[in-house]
Order: C-alpha cells, then structure tokens, then sequence
C-alpha cells in the first residue's frame, strides 16, 4: 500500500479553493501556512497556496470550544414561547421534542432528535477524536476517521432544522391576544452552535489524519 | 513554481495522495484508494442541461419565495406567512441573529449561488469566459455548505405537525415549490462545478 506518492513527498500542492495541482519547493515556509507577507498565488484562481489548512488544530480547538459553551445555553434556555388566552408555555429543545413524541408524530420527534442532540453531539465527539488522534499521529482506524470526518461535513447543517421550526411557528402563530409564538433566547444560541460546528469541521484539515509519524501506512 | 500539467495529475483533497487523471466513463466515479473519498464525478448533464436546470430553479425560487408556505386557520381568522415574512418576523421578536441566519441561508446565498452559476453557464455555452469568471469561481467554492433550502423544507414540514395540535392547517403553494427546489438543488449539489475551469479554457477569456 505504500505505492501511493503523496503531493507534499513530490513537491506538489493541490489549490484549496479550485484544485488546480501545482508544483512547489518542497519545505518552503511559505506554504506552511503560518507565515505572513508574500504567500504563493495559485496561478489558475489567485487563492492563497497552502500545504495544509492554517493553524488547523488551534482553529479547530477554538472553534469547538466555542460550540460547546453555546450549547450549554442552548439547551437549558427555553426556545420557544407559545402563549394562548390561559397560558404560556416555554419550550426547550427537549421538551418541544417530547411534545412532538406526545402529539402523536414519534417519526418526526425521531428526526427533530437527531438533528438537534444527536447530530451536534456527535459533531463535539467525532471533531474531539480527529483532533487528539490526529495530534498524537495515530495510525488507528485510519480510513473509517477519514470517512467520520466527511461524515460530519455532510451532516452538520441540518441541526438548523429546530431553529427554522420557532421561526416558522413565530411568523405564522400571530392571532393577537388568543394565541402567539415568541423565540426565547435559546434558539439564538442553537443557531450559534450550529455556525460554530460548522466552522470547526471547516477548519480541520483532514490530510492530517494521514500526516501521523509514520507515513507508511 | 509553475503549472505541473493540470490536465493530468490530480490530488486527493482529503488526503493529499497523487493520481494520474484517466478520463472518466459515463456514471463513473473516481475514488481514492487511501480513504476513500470521491476524487472526481463523471456528469451525463452538459452546459445546456445545467443552464436549464439553473433557469427553472430559479423560477420555482420565486415562487417559493413569493407564494405563503403555510397557512393557520383560528375560529374564522387566517395567518399566513412567506419566507420574507419569517424573516421579518424574527427581527421583530430581538432574534435578530436567528433573522440573519434564515436569511442569508434560505435566501441570499441561494439566489447568489443561482445568479452566479446562470451567469458562468450562459458564457460557458458559447466556450467563453464570463466577466469575473476567476473570482466568481473561488466565491462558489466558499459559499459552499451555507445554502440551507433541503433543511427548510423538512422544518416546514414540522412545523405544519406542531401547529396542526391547535389549529387548522393548510399547507400553501409556496412549500410544494419549496419541495420541487429542494429536487433541482440536490441534483446541481451533486454536480462538480470544478469541471468548468477545464471545460471553459483561459485563452478564450
């Protein structure tokens, strides 16, 4: 398996943004990302040419971090304030959740669920294990961490679906005194958490799952 | 530094491992023997069918945009809403964030997306370069994952359930087009738009 060349051992660089394969002096600190001044321009679209994503694991770090502290609000606040003429009702996550389990739609209470606790979760876990495994140059489960990355990118965005349900709901439920819908703080911090995961899971670099000590893999 | 023979070398993203470029058969996929990801994606659609597929999502984004998504009924009085409305409404209630959020996932960015693709189709039709082809390109790659439509529509689809527990609900026009965008989006997601920088040659700028 050792037979497949890597673009840093050839002197290559893959343009981030356009894919454009261009040749580059191999241990330049140009391309390491963490120089300022005159970067190389990828000749075909102008990006800046990196080897690897900048600072990649601090980024990384920080942004998950982030996430996490956002998703403690996030959770306890209510998100959602529905009120009718006798009483007035907060919603957190969990209980719009069970509601909806309640209500008579357990395939939908599934799917609300999973995007608004499985999927962040999973995201805090999965990012977690690529960073400290990657960091240790780890050579364990090399192709399935590849592929639980990917994973995450593909996944990450649909937690929004709790947030667009409140908007929704705030925009439609307006019959005055009688019944009405406010978002509560909650929803804001959901909405954040979502952002930040997503940021995070862009500015992972995966090629460092490959990078480890020994690169015979 | 130069060009190392773009047409024939290719670099795995994920991984950074080096291919020779073989070109690719209908329906074929190209995957990197280290991890496994899509390398690249050969596409049966042409320009043609792409700049066809972009001009009615941009038609059904109109409508689903202009037309209510759903409507409540109460004793006699009837609230409906559109995506503007939700936007507005969001703003008004202090969840100004959440307001920008919908706003630029549900409405600008997709309709920048559609612009700029229309756009680069239509001068790629005729083999040429648009103006700001380059940085036209590089904006595409970075608005990437925040267009959020596919996500909208099954929120909708929640929200109809919840509030059908307390009032009459009438799903509106605009969440079928809703539905038949999320269609059209998801076969252009599944469209490698790096292709044009080889499709459309540089010297015909």
């Amino acid at each position: 398996m050792s037979a497949l060349p890597r673009a840093a051992e050839l002197g290559l660089i893959a343009c981030a943004v356009c894919g454009q394969v261009c040749r580059a002096v191999p241990g330049d600190p140009r391309l390491d990302g963490d120089s300022v001044g005159d970067a190389m321009a990828c000749p075909r679209c102008g990006s800046t040419l990196r080897r690897r994503k900048p600072q990649s694991y601090a980024r990384t770090w920080a942004l998950l971090i982030a996430a996490f502290i956002m998703y403690i609000p996030a959770n306890v606040l209510p998100i959602m304030r529905t009120a009718s003429l006798n009483d007035i009702d907060d919603n957190t996550i969990i209980s719009g959740v069970v509601e909806l389990w309640v209500k008579g739609s357990p395939d939908l209470a599934i799917i609300v669920f999973t995007a608004s606790i499985v999927v962040p979760m999973l995201k805090f876990l999965a990012l977690g294990t690529l960073l400290v495994s990657s960091w240790r140059g780890s050579g364990w489960a090399r192709v399935q961490r590849a592929k639980l990355y990917r994973l995450v990118e593909l996944i990450g965005y649909w937690s929004m679906l709790d947030v667009f349900v409140v908007a929704l709901l705030t925009a439609l439920v307006r019959f005055s005194v009688l019944s009405l819908v406010e978002p509560l703080p909650g929803v804001i911090f959901f909405g954040l958490t979502v952002v930040l995961t997503m940021l995070a899971a862009m500015s992972f670099d995966p090629r460092l799952i490959w990078d480890g000590k020994d690169t015979d893999d | 530094m130069g060009t190392a023979s773009p047409t024939t070398l290719l670099i795995c993203e994920h991984c950074d491992t080096v291919y020779r470029r073989r070109p690719l058969g209908r329906g074929e996929v190209a995957t990197c023997a280290r991890c496994q990801a899509e390398l690249e994606r050969h596409h049966g659609l042409g320009v043609n069918a792409l700049l066809a597929l972009i001009l009615t999502a941009l038609i059904v984004f109109v409508q689903a945009n202009m037309w209510p998504i759903v409507t409540l009924g109460l004793s006699g009085q009837l609230s409906g809403t559109t995506l503007w409305g939700v936007i507005i409404a969001m703003w008004r209630e202090q969840a100004q964030v959440v307001s920008v959020l919908v706003a630029a996932t549900l409405f600008f960015f997709p309709l920048m997306k559609m612009a700029m693709l229309g756009w680069l189709l239509w001068f790629a039709r005729a083999g040429r370069r648009a103006p700001g082809f380059v940085r036209l390109m590089v904006a595409l790659h970075y608005l990437g994952p925040w267009t959020m439509s596919e996500v909208f529509v099954l929120g909708a689809l929640v929200a109809i359930v919840k509030a059908h527990a307390y009032f009459d609900v009438i799903p509106a026009p605009g969440i079928y087009a809703y539905a038949a965008l999320t269609l059209l989006i998801t076969i252009l997601a599944g469209v490698d738009l790096r292709q044009l920088w080889d499709d459309v040659p540089e010297r015909a700028a």
